[in-house]
């Protein structure tokens, strides 16, 4: 089999965060720490709501379309003072942002991601917040998004990019 | 009203939206790490079960990081319904509630609404259509797009990549398309 890992990796936005430094397991925790205050969020404004991503759907509500609109206002804001005044990371090494490359999968995927996400009310990150309210069934949901993953690095190279 | 009970009620998107911005930042410097969620599902399919499938074959112990942070969203939600539920049932738009009555979801006890997703419906047609299949569609078109709302919308928005903007859009229309033109086929099921 030929090395394709490099045009994997050029077509694909993951992996992009490989840990090089090394470290223990536990240097971890403060990535577990974030993930549980952005937990908290997800469920205290609806984020999670099955209902709420129905209203956006039907422009029945500004709640999600505020939501998401003004936490990309701060993350534009907060990139460019990174890049204006070259803060680092707190290990002092320059942070490095990766360029999307185009691809036709952001317009076949992201229409079949817009279908499951009406559909279930979930994207990823609420899926797992979901389970932590109780929604016990939602792990079904999760083991079925894992096997679309899957199925899709199995026929990967014959899908049109 | 006490702090406690002050801080029970739905959190406006005001302050949501900042919080959640703020995430880009702080995995920045706190690792270098660009956001995204969706990753982690492509992770658990590289340490699980990667068969002979190039897409699988890296080092995904390098990328733990991503399975700590999806481990921390899970133990949030556990935190947010055991110590900060809202008391109250769901508010929604009075058109979505008619309209949902007619498919005979009523109960909005949960932000999950149980009338859809429990175990016995995974028996049925729309049980299996709205959690299995939606769920397929959801792993599948996330890691086809190469992002989902996190790693699109709002990381590659906020580092003003056009490709995240045309996945974003491709998600909206996707959405729009679903819930007016389909859902209720599936609903009356």
């Amino acid at each position: 089999m030929p090395n394709t890992d490099f045009e994997v990796r050029s077509l694909d936005t993951m992996c992009v965060n490989a840990e090089n430094r090394p470290a223990k397991w536990y240097a971890n925790l403060k990535y577990l720490v974030v993930g549980i205050a952005f937990g908290i969020v997800f469920v205290k404004a609806e984020v999670i709501s099955w209902f709420r991503i129905q209203e956006m759907f039907r422009l029945q509500s500004f709640h999600m379309y505020g939501i998401i609109g003004s936490a990309v206002v701060v993350g534009m804001i907060s990139v460019w003072l990174i890049k204006k005044f070259n803060i680092k990371t707190i290990h002092g090494e320059t942070i490095e942002f990766h360029p999307k490359k185009f691809n036709k999968g952001q317009i076949y995927g992201g229409l079949i991601f817009g279908f499951g996400w009406a559909i279930t009310g979930a994207c990823p990150g609420p899926l797992f917040a979901q389970i932590g309210t109780g929604a016990t069934v939602v792990a079904v949901t999760l083991l079925s998004a894992i096997a679309g993953t899957w199925v899709y690095g199995y026929f990967r190279e014959k899908l049109p990019h | 009203m006490n702090f406690i009970e002050w801080i029970k009620q739905p959190w406006p998107w005001y302050v949501a939206g900042p919080l959640i911005g703020l995430t880009v930042p702080i995995l920045l410097i706190i690792g270098n790490k660009s956001f995204g969620i969706s990753s982690s599902l492509r992770h658990v399919c590289a340490a699980c079960v990667p068969s002979k499938i190039p897409f699988f074959h890296y080092d995904w112990k390098k990328e733990v990081w991503n399975l700590f942070f999806v481990a921390g969203i899970f133990f949030g939600g556990i935190i947010a319904a055991q110590l900060l539920a809202n008391p109250e049932p769901v508010l929604v738009n009075a058109k979505l509630a008619e309209e949902l009555s007619g498919y005979g979801i009523t109960n909005y006890s949960g932000l999950v609404p149980v009338d859809i997703f429990n175990w016995p419906a995974l028996l049925s047609a729309k049980g299996l259509i709205m959690m299995v299949a939606g769920g397929f569609l959801v792993g599948f078109g996330t890691r086809y797009a190469g992002g989902c709302t996190s790693g699109h919308a709002i990381m590659g928005l906020s580092t003003l990549q056009w490709p995240s903007l045309v996945a974003t859009c491709c998600f909206m229309v996707g959405g729009f398309i679903m819930a007016n033109l389909v859902l209720p086929f599936i609903l009356s099921l």
